[in-house]
């Protein structure tokens, strides 16, 4: 089902100081299609999902969100981003949850939600509020609609953030590892909210550690090692029979 | 006890004038601190430079030789030389001073936000400016309520400072009238209306403190 790339990303790399994070990194991703992306700890699979959505800059490559360059670079090696203005209005087809939830600890949960709707897109509160109960309910959440953050669980937290960045209408999004800062018994409430997403035919990315998520929900598993892609493949022939030892030997480590 | 009220009158014009330095100088000196702040940890590195001299020389030289020199010596500079009366010297004087101190209380705050809130609302789409007005500054607000407190209190005392451009605040009325009368009295007065201005400020920030408890982080 590879239609248009919602994502194109070829050839990037990115560097911290003297340390390659990214070594040539290359991904395409069409509609609707879940990526897991695992790998260890230090391999830049987090790093590239915040390139992906400018929150980190590449030094070489090509970025491509559904069409529309973010980012390119020439023949002689000069990278070059768009304006800003089209930096913030191509990421904005992006949605992104994070490991640490990164909520408003000011705003309670349903002005979480709203408050972008408004500020950035200029729509107004009787607009968006029912938009946003709506998503709430969609996450389970409405009850907890006047609470402050401080007063959720960590898995209450997630699900507020992910409805927050659904509330954008993004056609894509993003997950840096959503069930990495959880106890374990919460990790589950996450996980089924982003199943759904992906039943409703999200285009998704998701960082993560879960590799029971990656092989049930994900359509094609990325392992990554050292700032590599070292093998993209559909998620049940990676978990039957990884090709490369590496990934085998990951496999091995997490199961 | 009689005595005391005949001396009300006098004590009272002269708290008018502390008042009305207090309040300009903490009007005007605390947006200017914040602009301030916000060059200072802004990408160009050379406003920062700037105004971290700007903040040096304001902090590193006493406000009463800030206020002389603005009253007295600025007519005689080049280019920027005015003449400016008493009053508006004194608060001139003040605003910059008290400024660059409200400037670091800011940076302070602003740089004690996590990162991750300025990428929570860069993915939402927001702007530098939005993400410092929705998102940072009223988080900020909360955590610099104690250092504000402290400096508006201290402002308060420091208007007596500007008896040296011959202004009669409260302690300057309060001195006039001891040496006048030979009693220490309207100094005792003069601690109470101190005091008295400053229990309202606590109230008045113990009040905002309770305000911003609604949430924690």
């Amino acid at each position: 089902m590879m239609n248009e790339a919602m994502i194109r990303a070829v050839d990037v790399h990115k560097h911290f100081g003297p340390v390659e994070v990214l070594k040539g990194v290359s991904l395409e991703v069409g509609k609707g299609e879940v990526i897991a992306i695992i790998g260890p700890s230090g391999s830049g699979k987090s790093t590239f999902l915040r390139c992906l959505i400018h929150l980190e800059t590449v030094h070489r490559g090509t970025i491509e969100i559904e069409g529309e360059k973010l980012v390119s670079t020439d023949a002689a090696g000069h990278c070059q981003y768009v304006p800003d203005a089209e930096i913030r209005r191509i990421c904005g087809k992006m949605g992104m949850v994070f490991q640490h939830f990164n909520l408003f600890p000011h705003l309670t949960v349903l002005q979480n939600i709203i408050e972008a709707p408004m500020t950035v897109k200029g729509m107004r509160r009787d607009e968006v509020v029912p938009k946003a109960e709506a998503l709430l309910k969609k996450v389970g959440l409405l009850e907890k609609r006047d609470s402050y953050p401080s007063r959720l669980s960590g898995g209450q937290k997630q699900r507020v953030a992910i409805a927050r960045a659904l509330a954008m209408e993004p056609d894509i999004m993003l997950f840096d590892e959503p069930t990495s800062a959880l106890d374990p018994e919460l990790t589950g409430e996450v996980l089924r909210t982003m199943r759904e997403l992906a039943d409703e035919h999200m285009t998704m990315v998701v960082v993560t550690h879960e590799m029971g998520f990656a092989r049930e929900v994900a359509s094609r598993v990325i392992f990554m090692d050292e700032g590599n892609i070292v093998e993209s493949r559909p998620a049940r022939e990676l978990f039957a029979c990884p090709e490369h030892p590496r990934t085998r030997a990951f496999l091995e480590n997490m199961l | 006890m009689n005595y005391v009220f005949d001396i009300l009158p006098p004590l009272l014009q002269g708290t008018g004038v502390t008042l009305k330095v207090f309040l300009i100088t903490l009007v005007l000196s605390v947006p200017f601190g914040l602009a301030l702040a916000l060059m200072r940890i802004s990408r160009f590195k050379a406003l920062g430079t700037l105004v971290n001299g700007y903040i040096w020389l304001m902090r590193g030289t006493p406000l009463m030789l800030q206020m002389l020199f603005i009253y007295f010596a600025l007519p005689f500079v080049p280019v920027i030389g005015i003449s400016l009366p008493d009053f508006p010297a004194a608060i001139v004087a003040f605003v910059l001073n008290y400024a660059a101190y409200f400037a670091e209380i800011f940076r302070a705050g602003i740089q004690s936000i996590d990162r991750g809130q300025y990428e929570g609302a860069r993915v939402l789409g927001m702007t530098y400016a939005q993400t410092m007005r929705r998102i940072v500054l009223p988080q900020v607000i909360k955590r610099i309520l104690p250092p504000i407190s402290n400096e508006t209190i201290t402002l308060v005392k420091d208007t007596s400072l500007i008896y040296v451009l011959a202004m009669n605040d409260l302690l300057r009325a309060a001195r006039g009238i001891v040496q006048r009368d030979f009693t220490t009295t309207p100094f005792i007065v003069a601690a109470a209306f101190y005091l008295i201005m400053t229990l309202v400020l606590t109230y008045g920030f113990q009040r905002l403190e309770k305000k911003y408890a609604v949430y924690d982080e």
